[in-house]
């Protein structure tokens, strides 16, 4: 047992070294990003500040006490706009949505559309094979939950803030950063709640 | 190399004109294979252009240039003036002549300034290779990088400066910004995950994945057909985070690559390695 451990202690020291290190000041970081981004397209500054919320998330990485959850929670259900009526679209361009990874990046020419790029992290229709894993499969979404209308709601208040629903989640906030605009949304929704969407097909 | 894609075109039309007859688990692990299948195949150092870029790097090196009219075989890398061995697998360090924690590229691009008297201005501008048009910084990282190895990642982490940088990574690596709310760790922080099927190494603790990651880059990527760089991955990374892109050789990706190395420590380099 002794061997064992002088072995460790002289295979760890840079382990044990790294964690001695002591966080860096947020002001420090927010100064590296700011002298470190300096080639910025027009109206792209505010991409290096986060916001409360993120601010929260990145230093709790991403595990909120009660009450920072709750507090995130609370704000991030204000920006929340439903559409006036119904919230589902039509599934064949929410498909789109879904397989489109496109948008928002500095290679994409001006006036790219965003996609929603679902695939990049959920399973949907059963059928397509290239889906990521980070996060949870919405294979049956609709199907699992009967279709019902209050389900469906609070999957377009997800797309729309996935924050408002769960602080600190990996999911980007596609509506309250206008990443996604509501039709989009509504379309996402249908792809997850239509019956005819293939999301509710299972694979026989 | 014609005849492996026309074969391995086949494999994965093959593979996907089954996958949906198959159930989910068995699925997954026929597109695990095939993805493990093409590794092996494009994984020979014999067909690797990307010893292409450490022939060129090597002439570049011993290359006089700039105004003083000298090669860059002067330069510390930090084991001392031209000594080239282990001195990537020991990178980002701190230098005290310029006081400053620096990667492999920032301290060539100080070396061309100080002591060839090069105009680094237009390498900045344009860091990378595309089409028709070669990159030395991407050529001298081969060359530089592919001297260490076999030998262990060890980024020293005494100096002040080199735990600064390295807390100022690790901050960065969790820092959640720009219009997708993304940071490093969304990605890269649980073990076993795919983005659509690429498989997703684990880099926010010390481990295998880290190990394999960083000790296999600079990479000679396929779909790019250009060797490229951890400047350039990270770079490419921001891109994909909706970030705007970080300066060549700027501090973020400094600081973000000794937080990396760290969890790599012990790694084997074996550079440049090829990629999808």
């Amino acid at each position: 047992m002794k061997k064992i451990l002088i072995a460790a202690a002289l295979v760890l020291p840079g382990l044990a070294h790294a964690q001695q290190i002591a966080p860096a000041a947020p002001a420090v970081v927010d100064r590296v990003v700011k002298e470190s981004f300096t080639n910025l397209p027009e109206g792209w500054a505010q991409r290096l500040v986060p916001d409360e919320t993120m601010q929260v998330c990145s230093v709790t990485r991403n595990q909120p006490s009660a009450k920072e959850a709750d507090a995130i929670m609370a704000r991030e259900a204000k920006t929340v706009k439903l559409p006036t009526g119904s919230v589902i679209g039509n599934w064949k361009e929410g498909e789109k949505v879904a397989q489109n990874g496109r948008g928002g990046q500095f290679s994409d020419p001006p006036g790219t559309v965003s996609g929603g790029n679902c695939y990049a992290c959920h399973q949907m229709d059963p059928r397509e094979v290239s889906y990521g894993t980070l996060g949870p499969s919405l294979a049956n979404y609709g199907a699992d939950r009967k279709f019902a209308a209050a389900d469906a709601k609070a999957a377009y208040a997800k797309v729309y803030n996935a924050q408002a629903v769960f602080a600190c989640s990996s999911m980007p906030r596609f509506g309250h950063n206008g990443v996604l605009d509501e039709a989009q949304i509504k379309d996402v929704v249908a792809y997850l709640f239509d019956p005819e969407s293939p999301v509710n097909k299972p694979v026989k | 190399m014609r005849p492996k894609a026309t074969l391995l075109t086949c494999l994965c039309a093959f593979a996907l004109t089954l996958a949906p007859l198959l159930p989910a688990t068995a699925q997954e692990d026929a597109s695990e294979k095939e993805i493990e299948r093409y590794r092996a195949m494009i994984n020979d150092p014999m067909a690797n252009p990307g010893y292409l870029a450490v022939d060129r790097g090597e002439a570049l090196w011993a290359e006089p240039r700039g105004t003083k009219n000298v090669s860059l075989e002067a330069c510390d890398l930090g084991q001392g003036p031209g000594k080239l061995e282990g001195a990537y697998a020991a990178l980002p360090r701190y230098f005290a002549d310029a006081g400053k924690v620096m990667d492999l590229e920032q301290r060539l691009l100080w070396c061309m300034a100080k002591i060839q008297g090069l105009d680094i201005k237009p390498i900045v501008v344009k860091p990378f290779s595309g089409p028709g048009r070669g990159s030395d910084m991407e050529d001298l990282v081969a060359f530089i990088a592919n001297k260490s190895n076999g030998m262990k990642i060890a980024v020293p982490l005494d100096h002040p400066k080199e735990k600064e940088a390295y807390a100022i990574g690790e901050a960065l690596f969790f820092r959640r910004s720009a219009i997708n709310d993304f940071s490093c760790s969304t990605c890269h922080a649980d073990a076993g995950k795919r983005i659509r099927l690429q498989g997703l190494p684990q880099l926010d603790k010390p481990g295998k994945d880290a190990q394999l990651t960083m000790a296999s880059w600079p990479t000679y990527r396929v779909s790019q057909s250009a060797l490229r760089t951890m400047q350039h991955r990270l770079w490419d990374c921001y891109r994909q985070m909706r970030m705007p892109a970080p300066d060549y050789a700027s501090e973020v990706v400094t600081a973000l690559t000794v937080f990396l190395n760290a969890q790599a420590a012990g790694g084997e380099l074996n550079v440049p390695s090829i990629k999808r």
